[in-house]
């Protein structure tokens, strides 16, 4: 208890710094999954081809490795002197929304045909299907997913904290070298975490129920 | 491709406007990667002698070296992971209130702790000189919870005449569990299993954090220790190392993909798990999931 409360600003802060790198980085993993998703799903195979390459590549390379690259590549590429809060997430953001397009992707799939092909033989326009048909029905199987993957974002979020942004990681880490028990720091951490993931599947499950149709 | 939900099979405009947008797209994505390749040209980090480091004898024997110690980690993770989710499976189906108790706890606090977390603490609390076995205890812990949850699903998915019929023959829990639910689960999983271990393996890489000589580690430290003209070759290493993982994981992935079809092919009750490619851990879902 101690530990906590010879150091709640810095445990606030951690706290905080961890609700906004998940936040922003959900925002942007949710805009650039979908918009990716779009590409693999639409008619025009040079898209598709990136879309692939897109989620193949980011699947594949471990998260950490994506933080050296926004620590020592982006800056080269855009502007030096970039904050680390923004290049991480950046990296948090760019690796989820490679989870984010195949989910979307895959609750695409789940439409069955016969919606469209019924939405179109009343002579919907395929933005109309899209839109009153297909989405609306793609969304509610897509958001239990999103919600473990936004979850996922969140304990990922923790090593943002090794590359010097302030978050609940890098507060077991100062602590730990200040010399407080290792157990009682971890309880605390854990315990943050644990109130931002409830939060969050919270949040969505009750989206989910407003969404819920009965059959 | 005229399966799709979102379109019809194109008809003649139709052709002609998707050409149109494959040119812009490509156009567009080209011109991205153009760009960004220039501008690091530019800054020299692209330059002949930014790669030539790669040619050195002792690079090359660092990097095999941390290869080794990254595959290390990966076999004990491995081992223990699938070891630790059998354990907790078992005690999570268990008749015995306190053991099902008990293990359920375990997996849901440590599957929703961040691994880093926990590496972090085991690594500072227990096993500070010894950062290879923490990080592999750490990996062992948070994707045995994981593999438990996976195993669960499996186990779940044997048609329930299968026990019955185990139970009828007079086997006890212990034999129905292991000759009979066991290998039908372990089966029906394996592509998610070994997509789980692509996870692992991806994970490996926070050992970095708690100092053990992996393969993203030992990266940095070429980068930061072989300066070229002044500048530090960290695109060059990046792209060296990032293609090494990006390779283990699709092998690893790919071997997922081939049992999943194999599976498909024979004939029995038990349906085999799709390959999730290289899922979140909480991903998974466990078909009758009691969350």
């Amino acid at each position: 208890m101690n530990v906590l409360l010879d150091n709640f600003p810095a445990f606030r802060d951690g706290f905080i710094g961890t609700v906004s790198i998940t936040a922003v980085s959900s925002v942007i993993a949710l805009v650039l999954g979908i918009v990716i998703a779009g590409f693999r799903v639409s008619p025009v195979p040079p898209l598709r081809f990136f879309g692939t390459a897109w989620v193949t590549l980011l699947r594949n390379t471990p998260l950490t490795l994506l933080f050296l690259v926004a620590t020592f590549v982006v800056p080269e590429i855009l502007f030096p002197g970039m904050s680390p809060f923004v290049l991480a997430s950046l990296a948090l953001g760019f690796y989820t929304s490679s989870f984010v397009c195949e989910a979307v992707r895959s609750g695409i799939g789940t439409v069955p045909l016969g919606q469209a092909e019924a939405a179109r033989s009343l002579g919907m326009s395929f933005f109309q299907t899209l839109q009153m048909i297909v989405l609306p029905q793609a969304t509610r199987t897509v958001i239990a997913p999103l919600s473990s993957i936004i979850i996922a974002l969140t304990k990922n979020s923790a090593i943002a904290g090794a590359f010097s942004v302030t978050e609940l990681f890098g507060w077991q880490k100062t602590l730990s070298d200040r010399g407080y028990g290792i157990a009682p720091i971890f309880l605390w951490v854990a315990l943050g975490y644990l109130v931002i993931t409830f939060a969050i599947s919270g949040v969505f499950r009750l989206v989910e129920r407003r969404m819920e149709v009965a059959r | 491709m005229s399966a799709s939900v979102l379109y019809d099979a194109p008809g003649p405009k139709a052709v002609v406007r998707n050409r149109i947008y494959a040119v812009i797209g490509s156009v567009a994505i080209l011109a991205l990667l153009v760009v960004s390749i220039m501008r690091l040209a530019d800054k020299g980090d692209l330059a002949g002698g930014m790669w030539d480091i790669f040619n050195y004898a002792g690079i090359r024997q660092n990097i095999a070296d941390a290869l080794v110690a990254t595959l290390k980690a990966f076999g004990l993770a491995a081992v223990g992971s699938i070891v630790l989710g059998l354990v907790l499976v078992v005690g999570r189906l268990s008749d015995h209130r306190p053991i099902r108790w008990l293990a359920t706890a375990f997996i849901e606090l440590f599957r929703s702790i961040p691994l880093l977390i926990t590496i972090y603490a085991i690594w500072v609390g227990f096993l500070t000189d010894y950062s290879m076995w923490a990080l592999a205890l750490g990996l062992s812990i948070y994707n045995g919870c994981v593999q438990a949850e996976v195993l669960r699903a499996g186990i779940n998915s044997v048609p329930k005449g299968q026990r019955e019929a185990a139970y009828a023959l007079g086997l006890n829990k212990t034999q129905v569990m292991v000759s009979v639910l066991l290998p039908q689960a372990i089966r029906a999983m394996l592509p998610t299993i070994i997509s789980q271990l692509v996870v692992t393996l991806k994970d490996t890489s926070l050992g970095y954090i708690i100092l053990y000589p992996e393969l993203l580690a030992t990266a940095r430290l070429i980068a930061a220790n072989t300066p070229v003209d002044g500048q530090y070759p960290y695109v060059s290493t990046i792209v060296v190392i990032g293609v090494i993982y990006i390779a283990m994981c699709l092998l690893l992935s790919a071997l997922a993909t081939w049992i999943e079809k194999r599976g498909r092919r024979a004939r029995t009750s038990i349906t085999v798990a799709p390959a999730a490619q290289p899922v979140t851990p909480s991903e998974i879902t466990a078909p009758p999931a009691a969350d």
